[in-house]
């Protein structure tokens, strides 16, 4: 069976997945069994099947299971998101629209070769670096929820850090190429622009005070480092300048240390000041307010969870227990409602992703496809880690989007651009492979 | 570079399976604990789409559902239909402020979590179908018309009235005052906070039932009679002289009232007026630790074994910088002046009951309960509570011989406020004086039962801040709520 016929089982198989979640929110919801929620689920496959045609004639030979493994998890999104909210559901799925819409700009363009991106990558670093200082511009910026991530244009938002991680992916994957064999000697002065990568992470940590897409980029660089060089020093180095940078403005930021203090105790016995406020109160309701109410949400679920569209958001009034649940918290929803067998069964897409991800990295012929395979992987990977981590108190919490599950519009737009480009590096080495 | 990548695959996917490991270990091992937290709204709010069973007196309820129905969802919300009569010992159950009294201590059985396998399976299909799960029926032993006379009796005063049956244990009544109406919690808590009384703060939340610490006073002077007579080394016919004070270490221990010495005395007489400096004679003979120890028989020094939460009901005894304290050698405290219910002894109303309660009921000493019997949804009885015997505090003599003295106190002593006609009453009244005027904690505790018969009743009434004695004003408190007890009973 060729590559684009397994791809098609599989978008089956995802579909009939996604029917059965959709039509259980849309039972519990309206009391009635009706087949209304094949409409929305026929919308979703049909995006997807025009992906699907699109790839058929651009990528033919790229990885067949990972559109598929897109599709569930994005559909899975939409369902907890209409559960949610039927309104942001709507919304979020003309995202994916979009989203599929770059998706295919994004092969068309680029059908002959990736490679030619290698050519512009001063020009990509450069943007990274202007798109992440973009949201500080004075005017331009816009601060949500404390954090400076945002740039407001009339009445568009976006959040360009999640372009800027694409475009730094793909710079750090040509540079490394360049200079691997003489970063791997170890010469002093080659440490320069790894300084000077710190140096900038650090800055836009200052600036955006947002510690989780400073984690998040930093974490893509050194991943990438260790993939081109081999060498482990580079690692523990960047580590240690990482941390000794991060305690060094531990206390310059109030943020941060609230962000740590919060994930080391969330619960205390005693009154403590609280800073929403500014009175003293318990800290579970208060500071770590978000990340205890997420946390009674996920132990709710249990072993099989509440079932899908049967879980507990809202108080008996029906004022809303978790903020930002359809975004940040979007796990701990899915938690809720799906149960350790769900969830886990999430998780798992996700890790059959980076697996296959990883093996594009593995197959891939030259040096470029390979960093850029892999820095695309372990990007998607470490986000999920850092969001889902943080929702679980295994990290502090920091405020990213879950990949192709979190209801965003930017975070959609770059993750299909992610999957573009995985897609072109996956069709190039297999049909390499093919043709030898 | 395949290496590298490898391990960076590796480590990839070594940081998604640390998520499902944490996922599990939220979603199995640490799920009842955060379960129990108090606020975890979630839990509460999910607890509230339970049908929960209600909760009944014998005639009466006391808990029920009410239905809200919010967008796609039924939740059972709680009413209690007596108001204020039965708030401390049932609780309430709201979603604003977590649960107390009986609706926090058997939450497992009122909301069916707490079944056999068969039911659990049943359960479990309900929720598949979408039913709502439906919790247990508790009945308790409690007569409303008992805690209405007590807390009429009460008014505006500050304290508690607490009824058993010394005979099985069963509570009859256990009212604080002042009480306040379980419906307001939810949304009208302001309403609460503006109860007042005279005693300051008010706190109409305690539970002075078996919350309450106050100082015993004459009423302990029971507990010294019994190991007095238990020890042998005195009869009821001891015989004593009362000079109207009593030494310790050098220093006078007035008795109430030091204007009538009654010189000499027999402890039967002293019981029956209280007299101060005869029982600290007896203390400094017996000392602190064969005290403690006939107090310990009686139930001092554990939590009183009832149905209610753990931290609504307070151990009695001695206190020291607010921890029990339990003395090693007799000189860690003063025997005279403990003798006599001072010397930092602090007791809850339901303890002082069990007291009264042990020694109508020849020295036995019952595990007091509340809680009858739990019923399934479909009427079959599930649980039913038998009376336990919980220990012999006296023997039946000494038993004998304090009821007897206890009587006398009704008939021609302190507690002839507390008199009913037909009944055979056997009282000991209390004043523990604060040092401020006008604030004494006065006392009365009694048992009580037809003429020829093993008595029915064990009270304890318990008032703050009064300027006259237990025998003017806890008495007659006595009196009015076994008065409304008696008709009730004589039906069963």
């Amino acid at each position: 069976m060729s590559a684009r016929n397994k791809e098609l089982l599989n978008l089956g198989f995802a579909a009939l997945v996604a029917s059965a979640a959709f039509a259980s929110v849309s039972i519990v919801g309206t009391g009635l069994v009706t087949t209304r929620w094949l409409g929305y689920v026929g919308v979703v496959f049909g995006l997807y099947l025009v992906a699907h045609i699109v790839a058929r004639f651009t990528v033919p030979y790229a990885d067949p299971t990972l559109l598929p493994l897109v599709g569930l998890l994005t559909a899975l999104g939409l369902t907890v998101i209409y559960r949610l909210g039927p309104e942001d559901a709507r919304r979020q799925a003309v995202w994916v629209a979009l989203g599929i819409g770059v998706l295919a700009a994004t092969l068309f363009w680029l059908r002959y070769d990736y490679r030619a991106l290698e050519r512009y990558k001063y020009i990509f670093g450069i943007s990274a670096v202007v798109l992440l200082l973009l949201p500080s511009v004075p005017g331009l910026g816009h601060r949500v929820n404390g954090v400076k991530l945002w740039i407001k244009v009339g009445p568009m938002q976006f959040q360009p850090g999640e372009l800027a991680k694409i475009f730094m992916i793909i710079f750090l994957a040509g540079y490394l190429r360049d200079k691997r064999e003489a970063l791997a000697q170890g010469r002093l002065k080659d440490l320069g622009p790894l300084l000077l990568i710190w140096g900038a992470s650090m800055l836009v940590l200052v600036q955006t005070s947002d510690l989780g897409s400073a984690l998040l980029n930093f974490g893509i660089f050194l991943a990438m480092v260790y993939a081109a060089t081999g060498r482990l020093i580079y690692v523990v180095a960047g580590l240690g300048l990482f941390l000794a940078g991060s305690a060094a403005l531990y206390n310059a930021l109030d943020r941060v240390q609230q962000r740590v203090t919060v994930w080391l105790h969330p619960w205390t016995d005693e009154r403590v000041y609280c800073s929403i406020s500014g009175e003293l109160d318990f800290r579970q309701n208060c500071d770590s307010y978000q990340l205890v109410k997420s946390l009674y949400s996920i132990a709710n679920g249990g072993y099989g969870g509440t079932g899908l569209g049967k879980g507990t958001f809202t108080t008996v009034d029906g004022t809303q227990l978790i903020p930002y649940l359809n975004t940040d918290f979007i796990y701990s929803a899915i938690a809720q409602e799906v149960g350790l067998v769900g969830s886990a069964a999430v998780l798992l897409l996700v890790m059959v992703f980076v697996a296959r991800g990883m093996r594009i990295a593995l197959i891939a012929q030259d040096g470029f496809s390979k960093l850029l395979a892999t820095g695309l992987t372990f990007g998607l990977a470490l986000q999920t880690f850092i969001i889902v981590g943080g929702v679980l108190r295994v990290v502090p919490l920091t405020g990213i989007t879950m990949p192709f599950v979190s209801y965003g519009g930017s975070s959609i737009l770059s993750n299909f651009i992610m999957l573009a480009l995985l897609l072109l590096v996956s069709n190039r080495a297999a049909a390499t492979a093919v043709n030898r | 570079m395949n290496r590298q990548i490898s391990r960076v695959a590796g480590l990839a996917m070594g940081l998604m399976i640390l998520l499902i490991v944490a996922t599990t270990y939220w979603q199995t091992w640490a799920r009842p604990a955060l379960a129990e937290r108090q606020d975890n709204a979630i839990q509460r709010v999910a607890q509230f789409e339970i049908k929960r069973g209600p909760i009944l007196s014998p005639s009466r309820i006391l808990a029920r559902n009410k239905e809200r129905i919010v967008g796609d969802r039924r939740f059972y919300l709680r009413r209690y239909p007596q108001g204020l009569l039965t708030a401390h010992v049932v609780g309430y159950s709201t979603v604003a402020r977590a649960r107390t009294g009986l609706e926090r201590s058997l939450n497992s059985i009122l909301t069916g979590s707490e079944r056999s396998l068969s039911s659990l399976v049943d359960r479990s299909l309900d929720k598949l179908n979408g039913r709502p799960i439906v919790g247990d029926t508790v009945v308790t032993t409690l007569d409303v018309n008992g805690q209405r006379a007590a807390l009429e009796a009460l008014g505006t005063r500050c304290g508690s009235v607490v009824v058993l049956d010394p005979r099985t244990g069963r509570v009859r009544v256990i009212v604080s005052s002042p009480s306040y109406n379980p419906n307001d919690i939810e949304e009208n808590f302001g309403r609460i906070e503006k109860i007042r009384a005279d005693c300051t703060p008010a706190s109409p939340l305690l539970n002075r039932a078996s919350q309450g610490l106050y100082p015993p006073g004459s009423t302990f002077k029971v507990v010294t009679a019994s190991a007095a007579l238990d020890s042998r080394t005195f009869t009821t016919a001891s015989t004593f002289y009362d000079p109207g004070y009593c030494s310790v270490y050098g220093k006078r221990v007035n008795n109430f009232d030091t204007s009538r010495p009654f010189g000499n005395v027999t402890l039967a007489t002293a019981l029956q007026f209280s007299v101060n400096s005869v029982f600290c004679n007896i203390g400094l003979k017996l000392g602190a630790k064969v005290i403690v120890k006939q107090a310990k028989a009686f139930g001092f020094y554990e939590r009183p074994p009832l149905e209610t939460p753990e931290s609504e009901r307070l151990p009695s005894g001695l206190y020291k910088g607010g921890e029990l304290y339990d003395p090693r050698r007799d000189r860690d405290v003063d025997p005279g002046r403990m003798a006599f219910g001072q010397e930092r002894l602090l007791v809850t109303p339901l303890q002082m009951a069990m007291v009264a309660g042990t020694i109508g009921n020849d020295g036995i000493l019952m595990r007091p309960f509340v809680v009858e019997k739990t019923v399934t949804p479909n009427g079959k009885t599930r649980t039913r509570t038998r009376p336990t015997k919980i220990r012999r505090a006296v023997t039946p003599a000494t038993a004998r011989d304090v009821g007897d003295m206890m009587v006398r106190a009704v008939q021609a002593g302190t507690g002839t406020a507390a008199q009913i006609p037909g009944l055979r009453i056997g009282g000991k009244t209390g004043t523990a004086e604060t040092g401020i005027d006008g604030s004494n904690t006065t006392w009365f505790m009694a048992f009580a039962g037809a003429d020829g018969e093993k008595p029915r009743y064990a009270i304890a009434v318990v008032l703050q801040n009064q300027s006259r004695t237990g025998g003017a004003t806890a008495a007659p408190i006595a009196r009015q709520v076994l008065q409304a007890l008696l008709p009730s009973t004589a039906k069963n």
